[in-house]
């Protein structure tokens, strides 16, 4: 996997020193409160309900098991012992002391980790594809675009102080979007022309929050070599011009939206013309250099034995329940990818103990290379698997608690921490994560009902993507007691007409209501669907009038009456 | 308005302490005419004549300025400010990045307002060279605070190439 050279170590280094003086100042009050705040921010540090939390990067989602083994070490020294696995390729500790926060830094820089730009007005930490490298749907291997993304954009002088956050994600696959590309402030699907070079569809003012937009193309095959300087001049537009003034209206999709796609688009290749082919232009040998750093691991020469495998599927249900659900072709004869679920009844979605991290790390060790991938569903992906060593996962994955059949599946829930741990949060979120996995603990049941998606954000920031859940379930506010509005139609398709966000189904319910309206769903779905249909199909061909009148039967009733 | 705080300048390049008798001006009532007046652009472009014929004058621009509307004075003054009414305003930093590399101001660049140590390494990438440091702040301290990184990916003013731009790539 890519390793940072020796100018990254001394950056990452240099960070962990500069971040510890400003603390040291910030104790001895030359830095106020205020004055901290943004740059914390910009080091991943934010302060929640019980303590402060530190969100860690984890670049194009990749994991080396020696990394993995690391974040354990600090779960345990200086957490409680678990971290929480976020929607955007991170993962969060939740009860940091900030005074400890600058040796954390270090021990993470270690194992060259960082939390740079986790938060904060600035360039983030940039969504990749889990499966970059080993799908057999890849145009191109994300992963080195992100690269030299990630050094472009790594305290990038001009744009550590933007009006807000921005979020920049990459996709290279024509048949599925595993990177919510549709959804960032910036998206690049890469593609090959007619002559076969690498472009880019630049895609802008996609988000979630409070206006939830599917972005739009704003620029059409942009060849690779001017992804840092057309970024560079489309965020020059966002930093001029997007709105300070009110926090929820300072999105650069807001500025999409009030220029007009075509305006904001004019205004970037206005800005573009200066800097096209100037030296910020990337080279074909530095990405040479970034892609000799991802080139595949040493694949052994495998005959992919489908009859083996044939006969432990069918000695094993389990094993062929799971293997339906958790493992993917890969581009490799003889090897698969495999999705290990951190969503079982019990346990926080993406919450992961350092127990089961050093598990994990070993699982990685022994069946895939040393290396793991984190998804933005919040699960862990095991990419390089020899098909014949499949059972032998399962086997030891069953035992962690680490191979329920669920992947894709209504129990795969996705979910922010929500009011259990942070301080933005209207409502608790685990509770109804869980309530909803014990609620459907019938495996056959969830097996039945195919493939549907379910999001719980805690609050409109929506850190749970619920606006793009089939099932979105969002906590709200009402007079002060914790409330649940649920959307219907949500999804991420390869591209944004195939992107929707959901349509909201009616009044809010209770916590204790949740798990009952979601089964009064899923039954109007089975008694609706033609043979075959997932719940998305039919919902876009029934509409969701129907599914209203099922969970609001007696206000469907008093419509029928004003009718009369 | 800055009129105490403590100006640092590059000197050869290095960061010093520094004075000098610039007067951020506010509005027309003002403007004595005397040398030093850094004025608003609005005030600039109202009295162009006068400005022309006043010695030793500047410009400052509020982040909503369009720092394009300078150009036709950079051959009458002799310094341009770029107002910070807070620090995580961000937009003066592409202010600089315009005049320096766009506009071909040469001349003396100050950022102005809620300057603080922690942005002097961005700042003075970007393109500024002089820095008025807030009045309440500890002028060494921020001396020290322009190099907490010892080298940069990305190209901006200071370095125009990016680091892969200025290294053999077969590591």
């Amino acid at each position: 996997m890519y390793h940072y050279t020796e100018f990254d170590r001394r950056m990452v280094n240099e960070r962990v020193a500069q971040f510890r003086d400003q603390v040291a100042r910030w104790q001895s009050g030359a830095l106020s409160e205020e004055e901290l705040r943004p740059l914390r921010l910009q080091n991943g540090l934010y302060v929640q309900r019980h303590a402060p939390m530190l969100r860690v990067a984890i670049p194009y989602g990749l994991l080396a098991s020696r990394q993995l083994r690391a974040l354990a070490h600090i779960a345990r020294t200086w957490d409680r012992g678990y971290g929480h696995f976020s929607t955007r390729q991170n993962i969060q500790f939740n009860w940091m002391k900030i005074e400890q926060v600058p040796d954390v830094l270090a021990a993470l820089a270690a194992v060259q980790m960082h939390a740079i730009q986790t938060s904060g007005n600035c360039v983030r930490n940039i969504t990749c594809d889990p499966f970059a490298g080993v799908a057999r749907d890849e145009i191109v291997d994300p992963r080195p675009y992100c690269e030299l993304m990630r050094q472009w954009s790594t305290f990038h002088p001009e744009f550590s102080f933007l009006p807000r956050k921005f979020k920049i994600a990459f996709s290279a696959s024509a048949t599925e979007d595993r990177a919510a590309t549709a959804m960032h402030d910036v998206g690049f699907y890469l593609r090959r022309n007619a002559a076969g070079e690498v472009v880019a569809d630049v895609l802008a003012g996609g988000g979630m929050g409070r206006t939830p937009v599917v972005g739009s193309i704003v620029r059409a095959g942009l060849p690779w070599h001017h992804l840092p300087t057309y970024t560079e001049a489309l965020l020059r537009v966002y930093n001029r011009y997007g709105r300070r003034d009110n926090i929820y209206k300072a999105r650069i999709k807001m500025l999409v939206r009030a220029l007009g796609v075509s305006n904001f688009a004019s205004e970037v290749d206005e800005e573009f013309a200066f800097l096209e082919n100037g030296p910020g232009t990337a080279t074909d040998a530095e990405l040479a250099r970034i892609a000799a750093g991802f080139a595949p691991p040493r694949y052994r020469s495998l005959e992919a034995d489908c009859a083996a495998l044939a006969r432990q599927l069918a000695a094993h249900p389990g094993f062929a329940r799971w293997h339906g659900r958790s493992v993917r072709p890969h581009r490799v004869a003889g090897y698969a990818a495999v999705t290990l679920s951190l969503k079982r009844a019990g346990v926080a979605p993406g919450d992961v103990d350092g127990a089961t991290m050093v598990a994990l790390a070993q699982l990685a060790d022994r069946f895939s290379f040393g290396e793991l991938r984190v998804t933005h569903e919040q699960n862990i992906v095991l990419a390089d698997v020899a098909q014949h060593e499949l059972f032998d996962l399962w086997s030891a994955a069953r035992v962690l608690g680490l191979a329920t059949p669920n992947i894709g599946l209504l129990t795969d829930i996705v979910c922010c921490p929500g009011g259990d741990f942070c301080a933005l949060a209207n409502a608790k979120s685990i509770p109804i994560a869980q309530a909803i996995q014990e609620r459907f603990d019938d495996i056959d049941y969830l097996h039945d009902l195919g493939e549907i998606s379910l999001n719980i954000s805690g609050c409109i920031n929506s850190c749970g993507h619920h606006h793009v859940g089939n099932i979105g379930i969002l906590g709200v506010d009402k007079q002060g007691a914790e409330f649940y509005q649920v959307t219907l139609g949500g999804a991420l398709g390869p591209d944004p007409a195939r992107t929707a966000i959901g349509t909201v189904l009616g009044r809010a319910f209770a916590a204790a209501e949740v798990p009952e309206v979601i089964a009064t769903i899923l039954d109007r779905y089975v008694a609706l669907r033609a043979p075959g249909e997932l719940f998305v199909d039919t919902l876009a061909r029934v509409g969701i009038a129907p599914f209203k009148s099922a969970v609001y039967p007696a206000q469907d009733h008093l419509v029928e009456l004003q009718n009369a | 308005m800055p009129d105490h705080a403590h100006l640092i300048g590059l000197v050869d390049g290095v960061p010093r302490l520094v004075q000098d008798d610039w007067r951020v001006i506010g509005s027309a009532a003002e403007w004595d005419g005397s040398p030093g007046a850094l004025l608003p652009l609005e005030l600039a472009v109202a009295q162009t004549e006068r400005l022309r014929a006043s010695e030793r004058t500047g410009i400052w621009l509020s982040p909503t300025d369009d720092p394009a509307c300078t150009i036709e004075f950079f051959d009458a003054i002799a310094l341009i400010g770029v107002q910070f009414p807070k620090f995580t305003d961000g937009r003066g930093y592409s202010t600089a990045m315009l005049l320096r590399a766009r506009y071909g101001w040469r001349g003396e660049l100050r950022a102005l307002g809620d300057v603080l140590q922690d942005q002097l390494f961005a700042l003075r990438r970007v393109g500024f060279d002089s820095f008025a440091l807030r009045a309440d702040r500890d002028p060494v301290a921020a001396l020290g605070a322009f190099s907490p990184f010892s080298d940069v990916y990305q190209g901006s003013v200071d370095q125009p190439l990016p680091f892969f731009r200025r290294t053999p790539t077969c590591i």
